[in-house]
């Protein structure tokens, strides 16, 4: 089995690790890091749960190599905020009843961010659109639009 | 010690509510959005082993040969284990009170197959390793030799004559009927007869959290199973399988990533205590997305007949229903489901006379149990789309012919049982309709927009000769705050946030000031399951109960402090107060009591009503301790050239009873709705005999941000329900009527009728004659 050493940053620290070829970043950053903030949904890349920020931008960590993010950036959501605090996206999702088993919430929560950020003034069609690749089996989706709105709009005030 | 509901319920009148009733947000929530909460696969533990499943690769076939030996000898292989190594090697299904033709049921389960697969999926080894690679190459490493049976895979080819038994027992698993008047007679005399055949399809729960759990034994020798499940209470099942005793099995049911239904059966808890007992090693089991679509339970696909009689100014005067529903290779809950189906299958209407004759087969396909609406939401569809066409043909309005025949509270349902709370279907009808609003124009001039109606009852808590019951402890601390502990697994609904609502009231305390420990079964008293609609009701009233009974402990004291009468003393705001606007605080009343001796501490039990079995086909009595009722208006766009629907506009509305919490009431509506859409739109699980080939959710198609609209929720507050404060559950109801009004809408937008579910763009295609029907 051929083993690579790659480092990367984690929520602004850095990682050095020995990883398989073949194991995704999902794997490294739950079995070895014990990141388990970042959830599993599908292991396909179809649902989104699992998203994290590489070097800012979401992407399904079931399908991203490990090896494929050596030396860039991985944010998880417990990089949106120093520890003990809450960004302001996580207050709206409490404040707007956006999260009810909450396990889709943290690739949400990334899906959102990363969106805003590109993205300081969207209508609620383009929020709609943004999230649209992460599944949510509990809210139908209206509480989470809700919440995106209102961080939004509480950034521009 | 323990008292029934009600006891606060006087003290504290609804306009007076201070907690109960308020939008807060709930006490997991900030755990949830920064990724706090530890859920069953995150949950891990020094030397842990990875266990997994091998699942039979036919749908019937024979083991001829199945040999462990060489998967056991590889490195890193800790446990390979098949039936032969399990004690007892059955769970039980009862069926308290059946009175069907097949004969009391007590079906069961076979843990691991022995001799014989009866679905492709079926779990037929378990192994465990010291990592995940170990894992599967053990399992690679299995020797299992199939012959192929045939095998049934259709409930009615599984009930002709001749077919392949799927068990010893034959393939009838259940049969409910249900005779009021002579619905023969009434048809042969009605002015109108509507005929209508309706098809649903097998679909599956798709919360986003796979099963998982982690077991260990503990230092004091007990079996400790950390699982995400809406039953704790499975550790006397496990139990019975390991030959334990059941106080040596605990479960620990953490926050759950959504249930449905689908963690209600016994999923990785009984491999998990296999696997660690053999080891006595803590062992962890995921199942992956595939393993878990291809595998666990789905909901009842049925065949539905109504022929539906009125009179001319759309009165209903007879019913006539033949259901036949699969469920799959095992009995799982099937009757159960079957018979909720029985039950409310005539739908929320006043009918004089009415047949049932519902069936459900076994068939070599998927098992099939519980799933949010439990048998009860896949009538919507036909009983709804009978009114529809009934109104239609005598070209009444939809609301108009509701309205009509609604049940009102004192009415009976076919059953016999009376309805004794308010039934709100007439009210929700219109104030779904209304709120619809101005029609909106078609986006395309190849696009048509139409409207539909569907109204549904769904019952809440527990049939009533289960007689069942929840229990909650509740201690003041010293220092004024408050614990409350319950065997409750909170599946997302906010079930302990509503909780701890219901305490802060009664206790006079803000929500931040109470701690709710939930879901063990060996540390919190038992609260029976996150099912049925049944957590708010039941274990809410038992937290009214304890918080209540807390209460009276403690006024009594405050009253002597503040050498005021007892009646006249209330607890608000952190402390207790009297007429004059005196004011203790509990953490002074909390020492007080200490050192008068008064206890700190009151455990309190809630009683469902209890009754005995019913004989449906005789009728006569309670089956239910209530039901929860609603409409769902829609506006649906139709392209006339590809058949895509989309819905435009979703008005649910729903008599809540009392709302503890508004917002997480309109969530469960608002999700609920949308889970009816994708049932209505979207979602099958493909079999093709006894093949599942739906087993990636690149291929199951669960409603994304883009397939659904803003869900309008109405919440009614009649306040006369049977939970705490006048609740009544709503955790079910939401995902029954979409299906039904899209139904209706399409036929408002493009005049054709749609019979079987997901109403795809192909399916609609064809009725509208764009491709060849079938």
């Amino acid at each position: 089995m051929t083993e690579l050493s790659i480092a990367f940053t984690l929520n602004g620290e850095r990682r050095e690790r020995r990883v398989a070829a073949h194991q995704t970043l999902l794997e490294v950053l739950r079995d070895d890091l014990g990141a388990v903030e970042v959830k599993e949904g599908c292991g396909e890349g179809v649902c989104g749960t699992c998203t994290v920020l590489l070097d800012g931008e979401p992407v399904s960590a079931c399908l991203l190599l490990a090896a494929r993010a050596a030396g860039r950036e991985v944010t998880t959501v417990r990089g949106l905020a120093p520890a003990g605090e809450m960004h302001p996206l996580q207050e709206a999702f409490v404040a707007h009843g956006a999260a009810q088993c909450g396990f889709c919430t943290p690739g949400m929560i990334l899906t959102a961010h990363a969106f805003l950020h590109q993205h300081p003034h969207p209508g609620r069609e383009e929020i709609r659109r943004a999230i649209s690749g992460n599944l949510c089996r509990c809210t139908g989706y209206t509480k989470i639009i809700d919440a995106i709105e209102a961080a939004a709009a509480a950034r521009r005030d | 010690m323990t008292e029934d509901s009600g006891a606060g319920a006087g003290v504290l009148t609804a306009e007076r509510l201070r907690v109960v009733g308020r939008s807060i947000p709930r006490h997991d929530a900030r755990d949830k959005v920064q990724a706090a909460t530890l859920y069953a696969a995150d949950w891990q533990m020094p030397g842990m082993l990875h266990g997994g499943v091998l699942r039979a690769v036919h749908p019937s076939a024979r083991i001829r040969r199945l040999d462990v030996s060489r998967a056991a000898a590889l490195p890193g292989v800790a446990a390979v284990l098949t039936a032969r190594d399990v004690p007892h090697n059955t769970l039980w299904t009862d069926v308290p009170g059946q009175n069907s033709r097949v004969g009391p049921l007590r079906a069961r389960l076979q843990v691991l197959a022995e001799h014989v697969v009866r679905y492709l999926g079926e779990p037929v080894a378990v192994a465990a390793a010291e990592t995940p690679d170990a894992l599967a190459r053990a399992l690679d490493a299995i020797e299992v030799e199939y012959e192929p049976l045939p095998g049934a895979f259709d409930p009615e080819e599984a009930l002709r004559p001749g077919a392949p038994p799927v068990h010893d027992e034959g393939n009838l698993l259940a049969r409910w009927q249900v005779s009021r008047g002579d619905p023969e007679r009434a048809l042969a005399q009605a002015e109108v007869v509507i005929e209508g055949e309706y098809r649903c399809q097998f679909i599956d729960h798709a919360y986003l959290e796979p099963e998982a759990g982690v077991a260990w034994i503990d230092a004091d020798g007990v079996l400790v199973i950390r699982v995400a499940t809406q039953v704790i209470e499975h550790f006397r099942g496990v139990a019975d399988v390991l030959g334990l005793p059941h106080n040596k099995v605990r479960v620990i049911g953490p926050y759950v990533g959504g249930g449905f239904g689908g963690k209600e059966d016994v999923t990785v808890e009984v491999f998990l205590g296999l696997l660690a007992c053999r080891t006595r090693r803590p062992v962890r089991m995921v199942w992956s997305r595939q393993e878990s679509l291809l595998a666990r339970p789905k909901r009842h696909p049925f065949r539905l007949r109504y022929r539906t009689g009125a009179s001319r100014d759309g009165t209903l005067v007879a019913q006539a229903i033949d259901l036949l529903a699969d469920s799959g290779a095992y009995a799982y809950l099937s009757a159960l489901v079957l018979m909720y189906a029985t039950v409310t299958a005539a739908g929320p209407y006043k009918v004089p006379d009415v047949s049932v004759d519902a069936r459900v087969a076994y068939t070599n396909n998927p098992p099939t149990s519980a799933m949010r609406g439990f048998g009860a939401m896949q009538m919507v569809l036909a009983y709804e789309s009978q009114m529809d066409r009934l109104a239609r043909r005598l070209d009444l309005d939809p609301v108009a012919i509701r309205v009509r025949n609604a049940l009102r509270k004192g009415d009976r349902l076919p059953i016999g049982q009376e309805l004794d709370t308010h039934v709100g279907v007439a009210d929700a009808a219109r104030r779904a309709w209304a709120a619809l609003g101005p029609r909106r124009k078609p986006s395309t001039p190849g696009s048509r927009t139409g409207r539909g109606l569907a109204c549904n009852i769904q019952p809440y808590g527990r049939i009533v000769w289960l007689h069942d019951w929840a229990s909650a402890w509740v201690g003041l601390e010293m220092d004024g705050t408050a614990v409350v502990r319950t065997g409750v697994p909170d599946v997302g609904g906010g079930q302990a946030s509503s909780l701890c609502q219901i305490a802060a009231e009664v206790l006079g305390l803000e929500p931040d000031r109470i701690s709710v420990h939930i879901g063990d079964s060996a540390l919190t008293p038992l609260a029976g399951t996150t099912t049925a609609t049944r957590q708010l009701y039941m274990s809410g009233n038992a937290v009214l109960s304890a918080t209540s009974g807390l209460r009276q402990q403690l006024l009594p004291v405050a009253a002597q402090m503040l050498e005021a009468p007892a009646d006249r003393v209330t607890l608000r705001d952190g402390g207790a107060v009297d007429a004059a606007g005196r004011r203790v605080a509990l953490a002074d009343v909390a020492r007080e009591c200490a050192r008068l001796g008064v206890a700190r501490s009151y455990l309190g039990v809630y009683h469902a009503p209890a009754g005995d079995p019913v004989d449906l086909e005789r009728g006569g009595g309670r089956i239910f301790p209530d039901f929860t009722f609603g409409a769902h208006a829609v506006e649906v766009e139709v392209d006339t050239e590809t058949g895509a629907v989309a819905v435009l506009r979703h008005v649910a509305c729903h008599d809540v009873g009392r709302a503890v919490n508004p917002q997480s009431v309109e969530g469960q509506i608002q999700g609920g709705a949308v889970m009816g859409l994708g049932y209505g739109l979207l979602e099958e699980v493909v079999v093709d005999r006894g093949v599942n080939l739906s087993t990636n959710f690149a291929g199951y198609l669960i409603p994304t941000s883009l397939d659904v609209p803003d869900v309008e929720p109405i919440v009614l507050e009649s306040g006369d329900g049977k939970g705490p404060f006048g609740a009544r559950g709503i955790g079910e109801p939401p995902i029954g009527p979409p299906a039904a009004a899209i139904a209706n809408a399409i036929e408002d937008a493009v005049g054709v009728r749609l019979t079987e579910l997901p109403m795809t763009p192909e399916r609609v295609a064809r009725a509208l004659g764009l491709l060849p029907s079938r």
